[in-house]
């Protein structure tokens, strides 16, 4: 989660009252992780732009209603998580019914395959950028419900109970992807960060 | 604890959400277990490589169109 501004309840007040600078500094405050949510929920930059657009957009015409009962930037990421939401609505990848959600027991498929510690620490392996296309791409493995709560779990910091929240979810179908996201997150990371993966960089990563 | 019962727990264990209890019976089962061991440093390793992570800075031509969008926006309210 980005830190806040220094004096943001200040900026806040003066975009609230029309300033149209302050809001452009609280959207450059947080647009790179509007655009990364974006990014990460749709798997495509044209639609994590139209998020950014959309949901800076939605918050420009809504700023007067803010309350300030939240953090600004977690009314910008509930603002964002409902246009990244009918994005994904209009490809039917995301349904409210929670008919789908997997039950203990009931599938194994998220039970550890790959078994090998990893080698080098993969912060200091690669560059920094070779590892976020690397994150990127194995996000992109997750099914679209469990990418958006790992997201906004792992990635923007939110707690279980905030993410549930901004979901409209229950804690305990937030949790169950959670676990799994992570662990098939894990998997799929042993293939380039395992011991024996020192060749299985993605083409001009190595 | 049995592997299954690791593999299930291991979100909250990293979490620091566990009942202590139960941190203390996996914490045994990983004493004498070296795969569940791999499994619970490598999916922490994960976690803490997404969570460390900076966004990269927007590129510079979807800043471009954001800051185009509501330059007109601006243009177009101001009174006349």
């Amino acid at each position: 989660m980005p830190t806040h501004l220094d004096n943001e309840q200040c900026i806040v007040a003066a975009a609230q009252a029309g300033d149209s600078d302050a809001f452009i500094t609280l959207l450059n405050q947080y647009s790179r992780h509007i655009y990364r949510l974006g990014l990460s929920v749709t798997g495509n930059h044209q639609d994590a732009e139209d998020v950014l657009q959309e949901a800076s957009l939605n918050a420009y015409r809504a700023i007067a209603e803010f309350q300030g009962n939240s953090r600004f930037y977690t009314w910008l990421v509930r603002i964002a998580v409902n246009v990244a939401l009918g994005k994904l609505r209009q490809r039917a990848l995301w349904k409210e019914s929670s008919l789908d959600e997997p039950r203990e027991g009931e599938d194994d498929s998220y039970l550890p395959m790959e078994i090998e510690s990893w080698g080098d620490d993969p912060e200091e392996a690669c560059l920094h950028n070779e590892l976020q296309q690397i994150l990127a791409e194995v996000i992109q493995k997750l099914d679209s419900k469990s990418r958006i709560i790992f997201t906004l779990r792992d990635v923007e910091k939110f707690t279980i109970e905030e993410t549930a929240k901004l979901l409209g979810l229950s804690i305990p179908a937030v949790k169950t992807r959670l676990l799994r996201s992570r662990l098939k997150l894990r998997e799929e990371l042993t293939k380039y960060f395992g011991k024996d993966a020192r060749n299985a960089m993605p083409t001009g990563h190595r | 604890m049995r592997c299954r019962q690791v593999i299930d727990k291991i979100s909250e264990y990293i979490d620091g959400e566990l009942d202590p209890e139960l941190v203390r019976e996996l914490e045994r089962h990983l004493e004498h277990c070296e795969d569940c061991r791999i499994v619970v440093d490598t999916t922490h390793k994960t976690v803490e490589i997404f969570y460390h992570t900076e966004p990269a800075g927007l590129p510079d031509d979807v800043r471009q169109r954001l800051n185009g969008m509501f330059t007109q926006r601006f243009r177009k309210e101001e009174p006349h």
